[in-house]
């Protein structure tokens, strides 16, 4: 997976990346993911785990190459930007169902795709420390998939917009976008997210996220 | 309702759908980085046949590494050289990892040197003792020698257990007379003396328990050999001769994680050097996040270090102090960050300042500024011997 971090002007800094998820079927449990960075080289190595909570502070853990420490941190800070990025901590951590409760809108053509109809629906976040009052998200009618998000901050201004693109299927089931755009409004910077092929059902359990696997990854 | 009932039923409840981009073959990676580095000292020397200049480095740490595709066998081959103008002893070379490592499910095998850290403070590290320090390269405490070992390890729902054999004991460097940084006596490095007859080669030992629940992150640790820190004796010559004495050492760690706040504790009972004693570090750090509403975040720490060794024990500075800092991290694409920080001891007034800066430029290249004062340090006091080495260093890397 690759991040381009893009500046007002236009300037690009990339960051590449391997993220592997453990997703959780049950709605009120958060997903478990793993973050190892490869670039800019001298932060290669370093890793993150997850343990997201649905209204909760998450659980995370840092791994320092350098130093071969291992570091629990705050999460309160959900609403921070994730490595410098557009996105912020809170936007990476799987689009829970419980995290918020919601208004229906209307029905409209979908922004990035207008053959397909999009549900459009306004959702309130309930964790406390949201950076967000609110999000506009649109979800296409057909194969449910989402299409674009508004975030409004806390002033409840336009803050930034997030398209998926590339929409491509897996295993005959699994939809999930090649790139994720997220442009900030109030700013002029923005940050791509290139993923490259996935792989889905590769053997990966519980054991694979527990903080003590961060010792046997570098 | 049965143990297997409960547990089996949170095992089916957990999702077998796992996705990863970029799956790796199985390869070799060269990385590392190259540096040269100045460490200009702001006041002359104090002892006869230390030299006055300003220290100029070059600096080569290469890494190798390997991973085979099923992420089952991994190599690491890590060595490190630094040359000085000044000092020949702090012109020295090390491997800092030289391992082969099988990891199953369930357990892991490491054979080889590698580095392991223990423990969560931030001001010291008492409970970290399998590898040497490696004092030339800095005297913060944070560089350590590549240990070698016998390494197998577990991974249980309640936790990682791993043991260690040690089978060579690796022994602390120090500066050499014309280097800075030193006691008044020169020291007489490579004529170390050894509570065990085996000398370097008693096989040391040691367990080591972590894990988490909840917002509390927990390590126990014990370990049986030669301890890594020397007393020293003073020779007919006139220097300073370490001596290793054989030690057991019980420690924990401990992390409570909560809203911004990390609440820490390491604490050691030590028993072979002096009258057994304990040892302990705790405080915490507290997080400022996206401060005058930047991207900034500004980190408080606050910690107290007590130890209660004896005079017959390896001398500490961290004995009834304490230390105060603040970590301010700008979040840019630069990581650009400055961490100060000032370890007082209220019963001597002394106090060692330590001020570290630094940022990446372009995608290769990083500048690390750091500093380090000590001020009100008299005569017959811990940091007298070192009062005039106040440095302020700049290292420029580049990564590859």
């Amino acid at each position: 997976m690759k991040m381009i971090l893009r500046n007002a002007s236009g300037q690009e800094n990339i960051r590449d990346m391997r993220f592997s998820v453990l997703e959780d079927p049950n709605p009120d449990v958060g997903d478990k993911s793993l973050i190892i960075f490869d670039t800019p080289a001298d932060i290669s190595g370093t890793a993150l785990l997850s343990h997201a909570k649905i209204l909760e502070a998450d659980d995370q853990w840092v791994f320092l190459p350098e130093d071969e420490k291992i570091k629990r941190i705050s999460s309160k800070n959900k609403s921070g930007s994730f490595f410098s990025s557009e996105f912020a901590y809170e936007d990476f951590t799987a689009q829970e169902l419980n995290k918020y409760k919601y208004n229906y809108l209307r029905q409209e053509p979908c922004p990035n795709a207008a053959e397909l109809t999009c549900d459009v629906v306004e959702r309130f976040p309930l964790y406390e420390r949201s950076g967000y009052a609110r999000q506009i998200a649109w979800v296409d009618t057909t194969y449910f998939q989402s299409r674009k998000i508004d975030f409004y901050n806390r002033r409840d201004s336009l803050m930034k917009s997030l398209d998926f693109l590339d929409y491509k299927q897996y295993e005959d089931k699994y939809w999930r976008p090649q790139l994720m755009k997220m442009q900030n409004h109030q700013t002029g910077k923005s940050t791509d997210l290139v993923y490259g092929p996935y792989s889905f059902n590769n053997g990966l359990s519980e054991n694979d996220f527990v903080k003590g696997v961060l010792e046997t990854l570098y | 309702m049965n143990l297997c009932q409960l547990l089996c039923g949170l095992v089916v409840g957990v999702s077998a759908l796992t996705f990863g981009t970029d799956v790796q073959a199985g390869d070799w990676r060269i990385k590392g980085f190259a540096a040269t580095e100045i460490r200009a000292y702001t006041q002359d020397a104090k002892w006869a046949g230390q030299s006055d200049n300003t220290e100029i480095s070059v600096i080569l740490n290469p890494e190798f590494r390997y991973k085979s595709e099923d992420r089952k066998h991994r190599i690491n081959f890590i060595p490190f050289v630094r040359g000085t103008n000044t000092d020949g002893e702090r012109s020295h070379g090390d491997i800092r990892e030289a391992y082969y490592m099988y990891i199953d499910d369930k357990f892991d095998v490491l054979i080889g040197a590698n580095k392991v850290f223990w423990g969560v403070t931030e001001s010291q590290h008492l409970v970290n003792i399998i590898n040497q320090v490696d004092l030339v390269e800095d005297p913060d405490q944070e560089d350590y020698l590549g240990q070698p070992m016998l390494q197998i390890a577990t991974q249980q729902d309640w936790g990682r257990v791993t043991a260690y054999v040690m089978p060579y004991f690796r022994e602390r460097n120090f500066a050499g007379v014309e280097g800075r940084l030193r006691a008044q006596l020169p020291y007489d490095t490579h004529k170390a003396t050894y509570e065990s007859g085996a000398e370097e080669w008693h096989p040391d030992f040691a367990l080591r328990y972590s894990h988490y629940m909840g917002d509390f992150d927990i390590g126990l640790s014990y370990f049986h050999g030669t301890g890594r820190e020397p007393t020293f004796n003073v020779t007919p010559e006139g220097k300073l001769r370490p001596h290793y004495s054989l030690i057991n050492q019980a420690g924990l760690d401990l992390q409570y994680t909560t809203d911004a706040w990390l609440w820490k504790l390491e604490s050691i009972i030590r028993e072979g050097h002096g009258k057994t004693f304990a040892a302990a570090v705790g405080g915490f750090e507290y997080s400022f996040y996206q401060i005058f509403k930047s991207d900034m975040d500004l980190g408080i720490l606050l910690e107290y270090q007590y130890d209660g060794r004896d005079d017959d024990a390896p001398i500490t500075i961290a004995n009834n102090d304490i230390f105060a800092g603040a970590r301010l991290a700008f979040n840019d694409i630069q990581d650009t960050e400055i961490l100060a920080g000032m370890t007082f001891d209220h019963e001597n007034q002394d106090s060692f300042i330590n001020i570290e800066a630094e940022r990446r430029f372009g995608d290769n290249f990083s500048a690390e500024i750091r500093a380090r004062f000590i001020t009100g340090a008299d005569e017959g006091e811990d940091l007298y011997e070192f009062a005039r080495d106040d440095y302020i260093q700049l290292r420029l890397s580049r990564y590859f």
